[in-house]
This record gives C-alpha cells, structure tokens and sequence, in this order.
C-alpha cells in the first residue's frame, strides 16, 4: 500500500522517536483593529508561545476547553495561518522559512480532516470528484488509474465504489466524515492534522469514525495530531497528550501519566470535571470545581494564564511566567508548584 | 413510594410534524412517570424525540407543522394536554420550568437580568414589589454568581456562557417550580463551567426538592446526576431504569451498544464497539423495531412487530423481543 509505512522503524506502541513535526515557540496574535484606518489596539494571542514534537507514527493529543488556541495551532502547523514568531518544521526542514512554492509541494504529505462534514464538501461535487479533487491539483493519476484509486479510497474508509456517483447530502453525518478521511489520505500523507473529527456526530457514530482513523493509521503509518475537547477520547486514541490554555501549553506527558496523575493543578481540575459514565465511580469521584471563567485571550492576566482560577495560586504566580519544565517522572508541566 | 407522590405522569405521547416530505412521526407512544423531588436523565442520540416529547408537554412545539396527536400529561392532577392555553402560560414559567440549551433564545437581550427575573416573579407568586429586587439577588447568589446586586444590572450579552446558563436557571427557580424541565443546559459549555453548573444543580436538590428532568447526550453527565434514565430511541422510549442498574445490566441492545462505544476517562485500551448503520428514518410509522436495521438480535419478530416498553422488574422496563441475559426471545 504505502511504501514509506513499511520503511518506518516502528515500536511497541505504533510509534518511534523519528521526530516527524517539530514545533518551536510560536506565536500566532490576531491584530484587534478599530476604527475607518484599522488602528491596531490590541491582539487576540490564540497561540502565545507553544512548543512540542510529534514522533513519526504517534498521535499526539491536543485538548482544551474553546478558544484555548487548539485550532490556531493546528492551522499555523500546517502553514494555514502564518506564524506570528516561531518556527515549525517538518523532517527537520524549516515550513517557516519556506516560499509558497516549497510549502505547496510539501502539501500532499500534511492534511487536514475537519471537525463539520457538512461544510467542508463541496454539495455540488460528486463523492468521486471531491476525492478526486487532490489528486488532480497535485497531477497524481489520471484516467482509470485515477477511478482505481477513488475506488481504493473508498474502500478503505468503508465506503462502496459506486458512491462515487453520488452527493454528500446523500450521506449521513458518519459518512461525510469519511468521505473528508478519504480525500484527506487521497496523496499518501505522512501527517494528519484531525481537528475534533467527531465533535459534530453522534455518540454511536463517534466510534465508527476513531476506529477507522485508528485502523487506517495502522494500515498507513500516519502520524495525526488529534484536536479535541473531548478526553476520554483522547484517551483513548492518543499516545502522548498535550494540554492547552489560554494560548499555552500546561502540560505535556505520556496519556497514561497524564490521566493517572496529571502534575498541573489546571489538567487535574480539567480532567476531574469529565464525569465518568458509570454512576458507582461517579459516586466517590472527587470533582475538582474551578471558580470563574476563561479569561479573554485578548487580555490574559499577567504571570502564569491560570492563575485567575487556580486553587494553589500564590504572589508568584501572579508575576512570573512558570517555564515549561520536565519533571522527574518525564511529564512537561508549566506551574511554579508541580512536582 | 406511593403513587400520590407522583408529580408528573405521561401516557401514550404522541407527537408528529406535518412537514413537505411527509409526516414526522417525531414521538410514538411514550410513557413515563416522575415523583416529587425526583430526577429523571432522558438520553438518545440526536432526533431520538428527547426535546419534542418534553416541550410537547408544555405544548411548545411549532403548531403547525407540529401536532400533538395522542397522550395525557397529568401534572399536579391536570391534563397539561388539554389545559387552557393561559392556564397553560401561568404552568410555563411557574410550576414548571423550562431551561433551554441555547440560553440567547430564552433571555430577552434588550432587558437587563435583573428586570428579567423581577417580571416572573411578579408574574408568578405574590412577592411584595419592595422584595422583588432582594429575591432576585438571592436568585442570583443561590446560582452561584457573585456580586449579585450589581449584576442585576447586567444585560445578557454582558454575561459569559456559563453565567447566562446559571441566569437561566435563577429564572427558572423564580416561582419555586416543583418541576424543572432542562434540555441540554450544559451542552454549549466547557467542562469546567459544566462542572459548575452541575454542581449547583446537585446543591439546589437538597435545597428546594425540585423534580428535575435533564436531558442530554452525555451519558456520563448522567451517571453522576439523576436516579433513573430514560433511554430513547427513534420517538420512543426503549429503556428505562434506576440509574446504577441502566449501566451495570443495560438490557436493549441500543443502551448496551452504546455504553460499549464510550470511551472512558478512567480506562485504557478498551475497544470501542461499532455500532453499525444510523438512525432510523421517522417519516414512516414504526411497524417494527426501530433499532432492527442496526441490531446483532434481531430476528424475524422484531421486523414483524414493534416491541413495547415492559417492565421486567420493579426498577426496570425495556421494549425489545430479545432477552439478552438468558439468550432467547423474551415473550414465549
Ligand atoms: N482569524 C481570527 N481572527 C481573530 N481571532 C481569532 C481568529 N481565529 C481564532 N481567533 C481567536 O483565537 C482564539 C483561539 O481560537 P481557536 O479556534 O484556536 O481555539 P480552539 O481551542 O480551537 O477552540 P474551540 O475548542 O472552540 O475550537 C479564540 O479566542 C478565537 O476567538
Ligand atoms: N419543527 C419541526 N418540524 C419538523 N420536524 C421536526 C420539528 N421539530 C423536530 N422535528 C423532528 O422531530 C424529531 C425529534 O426531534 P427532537 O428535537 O425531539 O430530537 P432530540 O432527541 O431532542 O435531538 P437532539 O439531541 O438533536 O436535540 C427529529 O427527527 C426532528 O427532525
Ligand atoms: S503556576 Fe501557580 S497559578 Fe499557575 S497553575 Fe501553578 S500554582 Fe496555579
Ligand atoms: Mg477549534
Ligand atoms: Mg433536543
């Protein structure tokens, strides 16, 4: 199928320590503008200063509540939105420093599947075109060659090849989605940027959906990063998982280490509020409640961003930035207290 | 409990749309009951009938196209079905409150909260004018906002999403509801806020002994919530159970099906079941069992006839031809 798949020196959990996408302190400010000339008086700082490496092969998890600045990340990752400061590169090649051209040829192997399947179609376009469609921008395959591997696609995402005739409001929500797999994987991608692919289907549909991306990254050797607020998926489906708020990175660690004992008071609290479907462990569960709100990340307060809501805050926290450091047990935590 | 502790008690619902391409048989049959101070889960997944059935009572469906076609709904020992329309606007709002998923739609953006909560109190109990202003703070505060009298002043637009969701709330406990009919409320909201509200929600239980119904999707914020769910499926109710006995021995295979395609927060490595097929279609009367299409059960009396909700204990009923724990067809 894929030959790069069968390359990759691959470890126990699927994944190995090739750093596939590195991502170095970027920014991404949105410009607050007011006025006839558009006088900048502000800036939304969605993403204020994030740093991580995705490994060839893994899924990294990236969950926070809205507006932490999950999206934003995904999209300057993959030169969607251009980064305000920082640096992002891929196999050890800097996108950043890129021109259009360079980046435009890199597309095929970085792709996005979309959280609403009914906006991201074309309604007009046939499920064979849509799919079709990358193949024919990046001039790979044509002619029956190029109908073969629609079929192929299809199949693989457990469509059937004569819903290539067909439109997407013919489909059900859990087969827009696929279709949007499908085409994502159409040029052989190594990277999937998944930005909460579930998040508009049903409860019973949602499995049907992670199972595919699962066996597929199984099939294919993909690496994705998987955008979600929701954490007992991520639990499930991720290897590593980074935590966001306001625009940073609180915490990054192992998924096990970071659900079994999460090191940020923010993670701890956040992962606390996740009721459990079962009303035994519900009914001894301690849930941590967070006071007030998400600060604006127009105006984010000064020191460490959680301090507004953080039941251990103290002086120092309300100065200083707390570095994003590795503790002992090899989790990534941003708090002046963790340990 | 007795049965004259019962608050609410509906029988044989039925609600249809009557749309371009065809009817909509959105509820087909239901039945359920509630007692005082009890609260009620109502899960199922999206067009499973959850917020027709629950705003079919207080008739606050679009008619037309929406048409209540069947059913009693026995509130405090009056029909709601059959109530006056302005009998039926002093129950909205008074005896029962309503707290809708989108708080925008239900608060009226051009009046403060302050002016908001005031009006149905003065429309629904005989507060003394000079105390208005004190109750609605305490309303305010009781929700877990604080600076209460100045927020008052506040118009909805001011607020976040979780403080409109607590606004609503104080609204709806105004008139000291003995029934509270919440349809999503913590949906739209981060789990953080959720967390909040939920919180709040368990404290006013202890308080006011209010009857709640919480629908929702998340089976998880159930679990922690209510005593007894009601699980729907294609305009019916095809489980319904004492909330630890729904997850520990779900008895239809939709309920099962779905628990198993969870993932939980507090486990690793498990599969997550598929559930084959989708939803079914509600433009036909349901002839069979809905869930049929999609179910590794069935066999040829499910497609031959609809199966109805049965008790198979005193805290358990469930509509399915099925019996999943011994192996065989459920009746014979
Ligand atoms: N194009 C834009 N212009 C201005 N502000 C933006 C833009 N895109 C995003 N933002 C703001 O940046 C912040 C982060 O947005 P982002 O969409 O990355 O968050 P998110 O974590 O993906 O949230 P959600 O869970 O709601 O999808 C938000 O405050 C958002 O309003
Ligand atoms: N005004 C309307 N006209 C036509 N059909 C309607 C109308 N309102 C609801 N329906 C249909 O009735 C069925 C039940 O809808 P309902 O809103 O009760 O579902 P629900 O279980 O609350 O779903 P959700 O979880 O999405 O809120 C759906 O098929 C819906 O499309
Ligand atoms: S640094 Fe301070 S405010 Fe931030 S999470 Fe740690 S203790 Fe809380
Ligand atoms: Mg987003
Ligand atoms: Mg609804």
């Amino acid at each position: 199928m894929d030959e790069r798949a069968a390359e990759v020196d691959v470890t126990s959990n699927g994944a190995n320590s090739e750093v596939l996408v590195s991502v170095s302190d970027i920014k991404k400010h949105f410009p607050i503008t007011k006025g006839l000339f558009g006088r900048q008086v502000g800036a939304v700082r969605a993403v204020d200063g994030v740093s991580f490496d995705i490994y060839r092969g893994e899924t990294l998890g990236l969950v926070g509540e809205s507006g932490s600045g999950k999206s934003t990340t995904g999209r300057v990752i993959l030169q969607l939105d251009e980064a305000t400061e920082g640096t992002v590169s891929f196999e050890n090649r800097d996108l950043t420093e890129m021109s259009g051209s360079e980046v435009r040829q890199l597309r095929p192997r970085m792709q996005m599947v979309f959280q609403n399947p009914h906006a991201s179609l074309n309604p007009r376009m046939t499920v064979g075109t849509i799919i079709g469609e990358p193949l024919v921008e990046h001039r790979q395959s044509k002619g029956d060659e190029r109908q073969a591997r629609i079929d192929e696609l299809l199949s693989l995402v457990g469509l059937e090849p004569k819903h290539a005739n067909r439109y997407p409001h013919e489909f059900s929500g859990g087969q827009r989605q696929r279709i949007g797999i499908a085409r994502a994987i159409a040029l052989n991608p190594d990277f999937i940027v998944c930005d909460e692919p579930i998040a508009a289907l049903d409860v019973s549909i949602q499995a049907q959906v992670v199972n595919l991306l699962e066996d597929l990254q199984n099939v294919l050797g993909l690496t994705y990063l998987f955008i979600s607020h929701d954490l007992s998926m991520v639990r499930h489906i991720a290897d590593r998982v980074a935590v966001m708020y306001l625009g940073k990175i609180m915490e990054l660690a192992d998924v096990d280490d970071l659900y079994n004992t999460p090191k940020h008071p923010y993670t701890q609290a956040l992962l606390s509020a996740v009721p459990v479907p079962d009303p035994e462990v519900e009914a001894t569960r301690r849930h941590i409640i967070l006071e007030g709100d998400i600060p604006s990340p127009a105006n984010p307060p000064p020191g460490c961003p959680f301090n507004t809501r953080c039941p251990i805050a103290q002086d120092r926290c309300h100065q200083e930035v707390p570095e994003f450091r590795e503790l002992a047990s090899g989790q990534w935590v941003a708090c002046h207290f963790a340990e | 409990m007795s049965q004259t502790q019962k608050v609410l008690e509906v029988s044989d619902l039925v609600t249809q749309f009557d749309t371009p391409d065809g009817v909509v048989h959105a509820v087909n049959g239901v039945s359920f009951n509630l007692k005082k101070g009890e609260f009620l889960g109502v899960v199922g997944e999206s067009g499973s009938g959850k917020s027709v059935t629950m705003m079919s009572l207080l008739r606050l469906i679009p008619m037309p196209p929406g048409e209540i076609v069947n059913g009693e709904a026995v509130f405090d020992d009056i029909d709601l079905l059959t109530l006056e329309v302005d009998e039926l606007r002093n129950v909205r709002g008074g005896k029962i409150g309503f707290i809708f998923q989108d708080p925008m739609t239900s608060l009226n953006p051009v009046l403060t909260i302050g002016y908001q909560i005031m009006e149905s109190l003065k429309l629904h109990t005989d507060t003394p004018a000079k105390d208005l202003e004190d109750r609605a703070a305490a309303l305010i505060e009781l929700v877990g906002i604080p600076d209460a009298k100045q927020r008052l002043k506040n118009f909805p637009h001011e607020l976040s999403g979780g403080m409109r969701q607590r606004v609503m709330i104080a609204v709806a406990l105004a008139c000291d509801p003995q029934l509270l009919i919440a349809d999503e409320p913590t949906t739209a909201l981060d789990v953080t806020i959720q967390a909040q509200i939920i919180d709040i929600v368990r404290d006013l239980r202890d308080k006011l002994g209010t009857a709640l119904i919480w629908i929702t999707h998340d089976l998880g914020v159930v679990a922690g919530l209510v005593d007894r769910v009601l699980v729907m499926y294609g305009g019916q109710i095809v489980e319904e159970a004492e909330v630890n006995e729904l997850y520990a021995k779900p008895q239809h295979p939709y309920t099962k099906g779905l628990l198993g395609s969870l993932p939980r927060l507090d486990q690793k490595g498990q599969d997550l079941v598929n559930i084959q097929g989708q939803p079914p279609s509600l433009y036909t009367k349901p002839s069979s069992c809905s869930f049929a299409p999609r179910c590794e059960y069935a066999y040829d009396k499910c497609w031959a006839e609809n199966p109805q909700l049965d008790a198979i204990s005193d805290s358990h009923s469930v509509a399915c031809w099925w019996d999943m724990d011994n192996e065989r067809p459920r009746y014979g």
